[in-house]
């Protein structure tokens, strides 16, 4: 038995047949998904249908030679091919992947239509991307009337070119970019789009909408909810009994229930609360409630940074004659926060994930938006198109987002 | 804020300043709001109370786990939101676990196309929104499903739907029996553990623990079935022609198509995180710890049960309960595809018949807010428990 396993000796012979032996397996994959052509339709059923497996298993262990001399067939033994299991996994895995691509590529690009104006457009058996393409100005900008459209682009290019200025300013200046960014840009760029003053019609906050709606909320939460989460973190730790309960209690509030509820009591029980008469708008109370709910996350995220660091560095502070604020804001905030940056980028993810929940209070945005689309009666059916065109943003935004944060830790890490 | 002009000696009364204001500012902001809610429940006659909860419910919920109908309190279909939501729950913590643990292992393996694939799968259902999966399930993948007369048909059991999945529904008698020898085994099995954990301990002997047990966790029901009249039978769906053209299924248990598409995104949007958890436990174990374990001649599934496993599992389990917990609190988005949850349920439809708006969201909130926090007092209790207790 031990002369026919495959070794050195026996290279010559087994490299080749297993290569072709698997060379078929895939040849025989490819042709049933992609031409629908069943090379092996002569067997019987069940075993035409596990031939590719079978022979490609055995051309596998064929090549699996220990220390052949051979490099590459080295790496690949290694890395796919190492015992009867992985071999077994690597193949399924393959032509999983080989039957799927072909229908996919044919929903998404091979039958789908992208020219046409309406649904009959669509004639052919993929996706209808026309849906798409007609609403996409609604996805987009909501209900925002479509010749003040501008305003909403101007306010988004000035925030870019802002932050873009303010990544490649000198050290020097950068702070003064930031503090005008949070400070006096948010309500720039309120104006802009909301308008009623300097000549700009009034647009009411109901007609906000799509992506661009998912962005101003993002970004408003993003710029209240991470002071907020500060303080309540620098609470939570306080010496103080009242400030500390105080704190403690409000974050596991927040904590304890999902932002549905949340949304729900802005929304319904909110108004309640106030004297009569008295109107706050939704998009302020889905704000605020939403800032909240993510500050008191950003506070346990924050106070994780505050615990791991070693107690030498608050004495260091208190021996230098440094108060409880400057202690906190020179010398402790700064290693704490930078220690957890994964956790903050991970929970202003969660905010940008968390956006199309507003639905529920009558917002809508990107999916709220789709949701609309996809119920008009000239547009029925377009469900699935609508949705994974939505995913796909979302999931842009978001995957942008953490391998930011991923390089973000990498280039402040000061790990010897 | 600068103190630096105002010298407050007494280092006492400079403590209590901060306290004071905060709880003045906590307390009046409590006031306003209340004298406010006062006022405008008075305006609108209604008396703030839980009377309510005793009134006929009078709406119909399309799910439920114990009987139901319009007749009954709005108490009880509270309860029935509330049975909903913790049944998904569970189904959704049962296959997150199943699929967190095999792609989180799945990353880690040796073999380079699992541990992408792995890791791409973590990428993408990471990285969309839970709501949108969830939309996408229900009104785009589910509704592409057949109708009932040419339904997907599994051995002719179960059929799947775009009604839903309809499978078979157990019909017990004496299920009281049934319950009491399914504890009754979970109680000998505890006090056989104590027993061989103390053989193994004083006399050094190792008794055949996991066969032993499944063979007690087997018998008791079957003694349940053989001599106290305990029987189970199927009731099958089978399909029925209501027209020429509209068919439907009858008998069975039919698995309504909300509770899919919540169980399948739940559970597969939770998996992403139980994987990272599970990889970074494993990948948390001290190198030593498992060569060290080698050396003194355990074999493989030694190294891995009585090594590897308890320590992986104490960096594993918090970070999972939270995401337990996550899960059960993401339920409540059931509430946009009208799974009867209880947020649907009571926040919804009670909430617009009765308009009882503050005891309503309160009783909503501090539902969850108790699961929340007993779930919390849990865990810190097992942390303390599963600390490494150093000397």
């Amino acid at each position: 038995m031990n002369t026919l396993k495959p070794s050195k000796h026996n290279i010559k012979t087994y490299l080749p047949a297993g290569i072709i032996l698997i060379a078929f397996s895939f040849l025989d994959v490819i042709m049933n998904s992609f031409f629908q052509i069943d090379l092996v339709g002569f067997f019987p059923g069940i075993i035409s249908y596990f031939f590719p497996l079978i022979i490609g298993f055995i051309g596998l262990y064929l090549i699996r030679v220990e220390f052949s001399g051979v490099r590459n067939l080295d790496i690949l033994n290694k890395n796919i091919n190492s015992n009867n299991f992985n071999a077994v996994l690597t193949l399924l895995t393959l032509f999983v992947i080989l039957k799927s691509i072909s229908p996919l590529i044919n929903w998404f690009f091979l039958e789908a239509n992208f020219v046409g104006n309406s649904k009959e457009d669509c004639t052919g058996d993929g996706a209808c991307w026309v849906f798409i393409k007609v609403w996409f100005r609604r996805l987009i900008y909501g209900m925002y009337p479509d010749p003040e459209q501008w305003r909403i682009n101007t306010a988004f290019l000035l925030l870019f070119t802002l932050v873009g200025i303010t990544f490649f300013a000198p050290a020097k200046i950068k702070k003064y970019f930031i503090l005008f960014l949070i400070f006096v840009y948010p309500f720039i760029g309120i104006k802009l789009i909301g308008g009623g003053d300097f000549g700009l019609t009034y647009v009411e906050t109901a007609a906000w909408g799509g992506l661009s709606l998912t962005f101003i909320i993002s970004a408003f939460a993003i710029i209240f909810c991470f002071p907020i989460g500060v303080f309540l973190a620098l609470g939570r730790r306080s010496n103080l009994p009242a400030i500390k309960y105080i704190s403690i209690g409000f974050i596991e509030l927040w904590r304890g229930v999902p932002l549905i509820t949340v949304l729900f009591m802005a929304s319904v029980m909110f108004p309640m609360f106030l004297p009569d008469g008295t109107f706050i708008d939704k998009l302020i109370r889905v704000l605020f409630a939403i800032t909240m709910f993510e500050a008191a996350y950003m506070a346990e995220v924050v106070r994780g940074g505050l615990q791991a660091l070693p107690k030498g560095q608050y004495e260091a502070a208190r021996s230098l004659g440094m108060g409880y604020w400057r202690m906190n804001f020179l010398i402790i905030l700064p290693q704490a926060l930078k220690l957890v940056i994964p956790g903050i980028a991970n929970t202003l993810l969660a905010l940008v994930k968390d956006t199309p929940l507003i639905f529920v209070v009558g917002l809508m945005e990107l999916a709220g938006m789709i949701r609309l689309a996809k119920t008009n009666p000239n547009w029925l059916g377009m469900a699935m198109e609508g949705y994974v065109f939505a995913g796909l943003v979302f999931w842009i935004i978001c995957y942008a987002m953490s391998r930011y944060s991923q390089n973000l830790e990498k280039k402040l890490s000061t790990e010897r | 804020m600068n103190f630096k002009n105002i010298r407050i000696q007494n280092k006492k009364i400079r403590n209590l300043i901060p306290q004071f204001i905060t709880i003045a500012i906590l307390l009046s902001t409590i006031i306003y709001f209340v004298t406010n809610a006062q006022i405008n429940m008075d305006n609108r006659g209604i008396a703030f109370g839980f009377g309510f909860l005793k009134q006929e419910a009078s709406f119909d919920i399309t799910f439920s786990l114990i009987d139901y109908d319009g007749s009954y309190s709005y108490a009880r279909a509270f309860l029935v939101g509330l049975l909903n939501t913790i049944l998904v729950s569970v189904i959704g913590i049962f296959f997150a676990t199943l699929l967190g643990v095999i792609i989180g292992v799945s990353r880690l393996s040796e073999n380079y196309l699992i541990a992408k694939v792995a890791e791409w799968y973590v990428e993408i259902f990471r990285n969309i929104p839970l709501i949108l999966q969830i939309f996408f399930w229900y009104f785009a993948a589910l509704r592409a499903l057949p109708l009932p007369n040419e339904a997907i048909n599994f051995n002719d059991i179960s059929f799947l739907t775009v009604k839903g999945f309809y499978v078979p529904k157990f019909i017990w008698t004496n299920f009281n029996i049934f319950l009491i020898s399914i504890i009754g085994a979970i109680i000998a099995i505890y006090f056989f553990y104590k027993f061989s954990k103390k053989q193994r301990e004083q006399f050094g002997k190792q008794l055949p623990t996991a066969s032993i047990s499944l063979l007690i966790f087997l018998t008791f029901p079957l003694i349940s079935f053989l001599f106290f009249g305990v029987t189970l039978s199927f009731e099958y769906p089978v399909l029925k022609q209501l027209s020429p053209t509209i068919f439907t299924f009858e008998g069975g248990l039919n698995i309504i198509p909300e509770l899919l598409a919540l169980a399948l995104s739940l559970s597969m949007y939770t998996a992403t995180f139980i994987a990272e958890n599970v990889r970074a436990g494993i990948l948390g174990v001290n190198k030593g710890q498992k060569e060290a374990a080698a050396s003194i001649g355990l074999n493989k599934n030694q190294i891995l049960k009585l090594v590897v496993m308890p320590q992986a599992l104490r960096i594993i389990i918090p970070p999972t309960t939270n995401q337990y917990l996550n899960l059960t609190k993401n339920s409540s988005l059931a509430a946009a595809i009208a799974y009867p949850d209880i947020v649907l349920v009571f926040a919804g439809t009670a909430l617009m018949q009765t308009g009882r708006a503050i005891e309503i969201i309160s009783i909503t909130m501090l539902t969850y807010l108790t699961l929340s926090v007993s779930i919390s007092i849990f865990m810190n209790w097992y942390n303390k428990k599963m600390a490494i207790k150093e000397k």
